[in-house]
């Protein structure tokens, strides 16, 4: 299975909406790389809304995409993690720090217009 | 009355199946949503584990009872290599996967009870329990 990334302007936006498993979010590592590299984009939002579980496995995946975008060169925020999520994240004990979130899509471009400076 | 079920995980997608087993029957017992996500991302780190250290097990599940609380009862147990050394697997931050994996400890502090079986070369039997808040 293949998560959709959307084009708009020179954002990326993603909204994750299935149960992941490994396989998909390594593909989805790799499509969004190619998508930043093929696009030129400088910001992406990557909307958690629809996740109702993020494991360690999940966790770290998301992390490096974070990074991996950042050394490419364009911003990522993590947009509209789940209350339950965020509780059993620390829980976990993964605190996911130096990546950006927002509460929402909308919030999550703001952000990212702001750490733009457009 | 207790009911029993089991997952077999021999392919990485079966920890997606297990969690969502999980989930489900935590969700039929009367869980709330962030118990459920608890719940389920425990599974997913149980059998994650069977899948990259023993290669195939059994993440099995079983409703509980004890003085009019309900609970749900996980098993994961596999035929794999074992562990090694017990009191270091339970350190936070100790791994042999090189990061993979939040550990034994995460799955210790999302359920209520946590116990590890493990003899090395016979492999290795983790129970853990949630109570219905």
């Amino acid at each position: 299975m293949r998560i959709p990334i959307l084009k708009l302007h020179n954002y990326l936006l993603v909204s994750i909406q299935i149960d992941l498993d490994d396989q998909t979010a390594i593909d989805f590592q790799e499509d969004l790389l190619s998508k930043i590299h093929k696009s030129g984009a400088t910001g992406v939002v990557i909307d958690l809304t629809s996740v109702d579980i993020i494991d360690s496995f999940i966790a770290k995946v998301l992390g490096d995409v974070v990074s991996m975008s950042d050394l490419m060169g364009a911003k990522v925020v993590l947009t509209g993690i789940q209350p339950a999520v965020a509780m059993t994240l620390i829980d976990l004990g993964i605190h996911l720090q130096n990546v950006p979130t927002a509460l929402d899509l909308e919030q999550g471009l703001i952000k990212l217009r702001q750490e733009l400076e457009e | 009355m207790i009911t029993k079920s089991s997952v077999q995980i021999n392919k990485e997608w079966d920890i997606v199946g297990a969690r969502q087993m999980g989930r489900e029957l935590a969700k039929d017992l009367g869980f709330g949503t962030v118990d459920q996500a608890r719940i389920a991302t425990a599974i997913s780190e149980l059998a994650r584990n069977i899948y990259l250290y023993a290669k195939k097990g059994k993440i099995a599940y079983e409703t509980v009872e004890k003085m009019n609380q309900k609970g749900l009862k996980i098993i994961a147990s596999d035929q794999g290599p074992g562990i090694n050394d017990l009191s270091k697997v339970m350190e936070d931050g100790f791994s042999t996967s090189g990061g993979l994996g939040a550990g034994l400890p995460g799955v210790k502090r999302l359920m209520d009870y946590f116990d590890v079986v493990s003899e090395p070369g016979k492999g290795t039997t983790i129970t853990t329990i949630k109570w219905v808040r």
